[in-house]
């Protein structure tokens, strides 16, 4: 039997330790030249800090994971710097281009998918300009790479990565001159109950919350931002307090963020269903607790199956092969599926608190200037989008065939959202009555050559 | 502006940008070398609206393209900047 993982992250770390443990030598393949996901990305080859610099509280789980990567990879065929960008379901083939340049095809009876997540944003005034990053982006770049977006960035979103990036910069010699969450603090508040699920992530949190706090960091909680501001670069955020004052405060870099969405374009063109989730506010493909789809042979774990984060993504992961073995009549260890169901049953109740505790701010996109531009790709503002959806584009795609939103060389990934919002205000309907924009071959550009 | 803050003793690499050298550090993707280095933008947006620098970091946006010499057009996020690489912007 062929099986295939894609993606090296938590979820298909995991994923890989119990096929290789039943005696399965899948492909395995990751679009990054080493592995790792985005949690625990490691520099490439001549970086020098260690586990503890580089992770902090997420040092042990990076710790594992690598070595568990480096176990893995000789017990598989292991195929590093390839994209997939296509899937055939009906013939049960991938399409890969490697190393940017060599075009490939995989065939698989099985698949598991863990492609991963990226950060969701709203877009601003201004946020097409260099100095513009997302929060996970100005987050890899002080990982990975050892430098800041800024050396006085504001840091604009909401959730646990807003924290913790604006402490990561802080320690790294570059205090933010703004922490703008636009989350209320009582809405957090609230939800501390549910967080009880997960206690360590809760004291976690609390104590990252509590250390941005002390360190006399300027925070707002319950802010808005109104837009960026500068020319070539950006100089200053403009934005708006609780109590509706309105403030510019001058940066160097402003990083965006508002918790996570799933790359999930592959599990759709597997042909995987999608559902809106109204707690994630996002378009999650469907499956069971253990990773099935309705699509013989393909599984999902991980993020790309609908946002949990890294811990998750283990549990998830391992999950996923599981079922997939005890499927195909191989070697499963019950005990362990028990013991994984037990716990993924308890995260899904973390997670729905921490979503609730963390809202996307719908209302911010919705309401999002007609000059902004909702997609950067095309630069398409927020007034084209309307405009189209006076002339009759009751549904996403639609809209994108009409005005180009969503057609661009992202292929929708960071303006599908927020265009959903702003059509959906539009038109006066809810946001999950617009639909999503549908996955299209390649998932991501390819040289024009490979597609003949 | 990027800023080299961490773990930045790494032996000194030059490539050019438009056949103007570029230095970097072994190990700097061609986004950080370039953004490092001043140049301030890594393209041009095709629709009149100015630089841009990349967003996502991650590989998703596809906001950092770059012409590499005898590579096509690559990613300056991810594809790491090597001795001699010849970079057009666009």
């Amino acid at each position: 039997m062929k099986v295939v993982v894609v993606g090296a992250g938590p979820a298909g770390i995991r994923a890989v330790e119990q096929l290789v443990r039943s005696g399965v030598r899948p492909v395995w393949i990751d679009e990054a030249a080493d592995g790792g996901g985005r949690v625990t990305q490691r520099p490439p080859p001549g970086f020098k800090r260690d586990h503890q610099a580089l992770y902090g509280a997420d040092a042990g789980r990076a710790r594992r994971l690598h070595a568990a990567l480096d176990a893995l990879k000789p017990r598989t065929d292991w195929r590093p710097d390839t994209l997939v960008w296509n899937i055939r379901p009906q013939a049960g083939a991938l399409h890969t281009l490697a190393q940017g340049a060599a075009q490939g095809e995989i065939g698989y009876d099985a698949l598991i998918l863990c492609t991963g997540a990226m950060d969701r944003v709203v877009p601003l005034p201004g946020w097409t300009m260099p100095g513009v990053t997302t929060l996970g982006g100005a987050q890899v770049a002080l990982k990975s790479q050892g430098v800041g977006v800024g050396v006085q960035p504001v840091l604009v979103g909401t959730g646990p990565l807003l924290v913790l990036t604006a402490l990561q910069y802080a320690k790294a010699g570059a205090p933010p001159a703004l922490v703008l969450d636009t989350t209320a603090f009582l809405t957090k508040a609230w939800q501390t109950a549910g967080l009880l699920w997960n206690p360590p992530q809760l004291l976690r949190g609390l104590a990252m919350q509590a250390k941005l706090l002390l360190s006399g960091l300027p925070y707002a909680q319950d802010a808005t931002p109104l837009a960026i501001e500068g020319d070539t670069a950006v100089t200053a955020l403009r934005w708006r307090d609780a109590a509706w004052r309105e403030h510019v405060t001058p940066c160097d870099a402003v990083a965006l963020g508002w918790g996570l969405k799933p790359e999930a374009q592959l599990a759709d063109l597997a042909g995987v269903p999608f559902d809106y989730d109204a707690t994630q506010h996002n378009w999650i493909p469907r499956r069971d607790p253990a990773g099935r789809t309705a699509v013989a042979g393909v599984y999902l774990a991980g993020d790309g199956a609908g946002i949990g984060g890294a811990e998750v993504a283990e549990l998830a992961g391992a999950r996923a092969a599981l079922a997939l073995l005890s499927d195909h009549r191989l070697p499963a260890d019950a005990v362990l599926i028990r013991h994984l169901d037990g716990r993924l049953r308890t995260e899904a109740r973390f997670r729905a608190a921490l979503e609730r505790a963390f809202p996307y701010p719908a209302k911010l996109a919705a309401r999002m200037t007609d000059a902004t531009s909702v997609c950067r790709c095309e630069v398409i503002s927020a007034g084209e989008l309307r405009a189209v959806a006076a002339a009759d584009a009751p549904e996403l795609n639609r809209a994108k065939a009409f005005s180009r939103v969503g057609m661009g060389r992202c292929q929708g990934r960071l303006c599908g959202p927020p265009a959903a919002e702003v059509l959906a205000a539009a038109l006066g309907v809810e946001v999950e009555a617009v639909g999503r924009l549908r996955g299209q071959p390649p998932v991501k550009p390819i040289p024009v050559q490979q597609l003949a | 502006m990027l800023t080299r803050l961490l773990d930045q003793d790494r032996p000194e690499i030059a490539f050019t940008v438009d056949g103007v050298a570029v230095p970097a550090r072994q190990g700097d993707t061609l986004l950080t070398a370039m953004l490092a280095a001043g140049l301030g933008h890594v393209r041009t947006s095709e629709f009149g609206d100015g630089g841009r620098a990349g967003f996502c970091w991650m590989g998703a946006c596809q906001d950092c393209w770059v012409m590499v010499a005898g590579a096509g057009i690559r990613r300056a996020c991810t594809t790491l900047a090597l001795p001699g690489m010849e970079v057009q912007r666009r």
